[in-house]
């Protein structure tokens, strides 16, 4: 059955999906959307990283997304606004990614299959990496879920009730760092961001608990695979922003079921 | 038994040392309020007992097994975050529904339990963080500004539903606020903070004594008199004379 690339492809897509979408929901929920991004932006460093010292890709870009997000967080609250700061270190670490790969002499490296995502090529252990850091992701956040939920909502209602929120914090961190480091071969650096908040956004309006909007964001975030693909398939168009559009299309429609709802309550 | 003891406590952010030497004690059953100017450390005094500020010198110790209800000065709901009250009620804690209902009854809030977070108005908001603090029958309450952002006809309804609260399950409250003249009338003791403690006892002890007009100036010359006014009648018919004092 794995052997048909389609299949593959498909099962990538659904795996960041999972992965992506509940997460998606808390960075919504703490508005850290750029925070996605800037992780995502300093993944082709990870790339070029990778390259060099001829580690796996996956390692690099987790190391790499991950210094990137501590970094962040550390910095966050020292002066600068957070979107000022995001904002530099987004564009600098895809800039020094970019300026590093070209370094690369010698190896011959498709620059757009990391920034867009390479999806139809996902082999049998890109696969299990995916698999493997979603399921990953989402245990992490099952298993945290009321203290992820209560340190998003007050940090001095975290600490009365016994745990510190900064704990919290650095597990959202880290399993940021791995979707972005599972997503790259599906949707690319400059689409990860898309593939965390569109699902969960769209999913807003359909839901009357946090939980089921996480359900909901992972329904969305599938399903924008699965036909995101087929449409790829059938119309001959890039797969990555196939997905992420197909997304933003099922955003578009339950925004206006929402608010066509709300008017009339 | 004592339920908080904080002893020589120091708190320090950088340079700045907003805490200096503070001792206080909180008993079970009393109603304690912390007063103070902005910037005294008021916040940083609660932050350090339940854990959120590390202290530079001196120690927090809690009873040990002790329960708190916190209720914080502000919670902000993302508006893309859809959550009931009911769930809102459990986010600590598993409870039974029954629990969820009672508490809510607790606070002055019965019918709420189906309305999304978001729909609610500032009273009703606070009433639900009262009543998610009271879910797990604390030994004390933690209220931070509880009332920012109420009219004060709103905020002389939650302090007497405090009250309330703790005429009926004897926890300890400890407050903070800058509403003087309400608070005050509620408390059985006032600790007056400005970076340490200027000086603390019955209501009517506090507000003659010259460190807290020193902070206060004269202008709670009326709220002094308010307190007496309600002190009269408080053990016999308290909430009615609160009423006509409003």
């Amino acid at each position: 059955m794995l052997d048909d690339f389609m299949t593959r492809a498909t099962l990538a897509g659904v795996g960041v999906a999972f992965a992506a979408a509940p997460l998606g929901c808390f960075v919504v929920w703490r508005r850290m959307a750029y925070f996605g991004d800037a992780t995502a932006h300093a993944a082709i460093l990870g790339v070029a990283l990778s390259l060099t010292f001829q580690m796996s890709i996956f390692t690099g870009v987790l190391a790499v997304a991950l210094i990137m997000a501590l970094t962040v967080t550390l910095l966050a609250g020292r002066g600068y606004a957070m979107d000022t700061l995001l904002g530099v270190l987004a564009h600098s670490a895809l800039a020094f990614g970019l300026v590093a790969v070209s370094f690369l002499s010698g190896v011959r490296i498709d620059l757009m299959a990391y920034l867009f995502g390479d999806i139809l090529a996902v082999s049998r252990a890109d696969l299990a990496v995916i698999w493997g850091g979603a399921t990953l992701v989402m245990a992490l956040i099952a298993w945290r879920w009321s203290q992820l939920l209560t340190a998003t909502l007050n940090e001095e209602l975290a600490y009365a009730s016994g745990f510190d929120p900064k704990r919290e914090q650095l597990i959202l961190t880290l399993a940021l760092a791995v979707t972005v480091a599972v997503a790259i071969k599906v949707v690319g650096v400059l689409l990860i961001a898309a593939m965390l908040i569109i699902p969960a956004a769209a999913a807003r309006s359909l839901a009357r608990s946090p939980e089921t909007m996480a359900l909901a964001a992972a329904a969305i975030g599938a399903f924008s695979a699965v036909a995101g693909l087929r449409s790829a398939y059938v119309f001959d168009t890039p797969a990555g922003p196939s997905i992420v559009c197909v997304a933003a299309i099922l955003f578009a429609f339950f925004s206006l079921i929402g608010w066509q709802t709300q008017r009339e309550d | 038994m004592t339920l908080i003891t904080v002893e020589n406590l120091s708190v320090r952010y950088g340079a700045n040392t907003v805490l200096h030497h503070v001792n206080m004690t909180v008993e079970p059953g009393e109603i304690v309020t912390i007063v103070g100017p902005n910037g005294s450390g008021k916040t940083s005094l609660l932050r350090a007992i339940i854990g959120a500020t590390r202290p530079s010198a001196g120690k927090v110790t809690l009873k040990s097994g002790l329960k708190i209800g916190y209720v914080p000065q502000k919670l902000h709901v993302d508006p893309t975050l859809p959550i009931s009250v009911e769930r809102f009620m459990h986010l600590t804690n598993r409870v039974s529904r029954r629990n969820c209902v009672e508490a809510l009854e607790a606070a002055g809030v019965p019918d709420l339990m189906k309305r999304q977070m978001s729909q609610l108005s500032g009273g009703q908001f606070q009433r639900v963080l009262l009543a998610r603090a009271l879910i797990n029958q604390p030994d004390i309450l933690l209220l931070d500004e509880a009332t920012q952002g109420l009219d004060q006809r709103g905020s002389a309804g939650f302090y007497q539903q405090i009250e309330k609260v703790r005429r009926e399950t004897g926890c300890a409250v400890l407050m903070i606020s800058h509403e003087l003249h309400v608070v005050m009338s509620a408390s059985d003791r006032v600790i007056c903070l400005n970076g340490h403690v200027c000086c603390e006892g019955s209501p009517a002890v506090v507000a003659s004594a010259p460190e807290y007009r020193a902070l206060f100036g004269t202008g709670t010359g009326g709220a002094l008199a308010l307190y007496r006014h309600e002190h009269d009648h408080h053990h016999d018919h308290g909430e009615n004379s609160r009423e006509a004092a409003e």
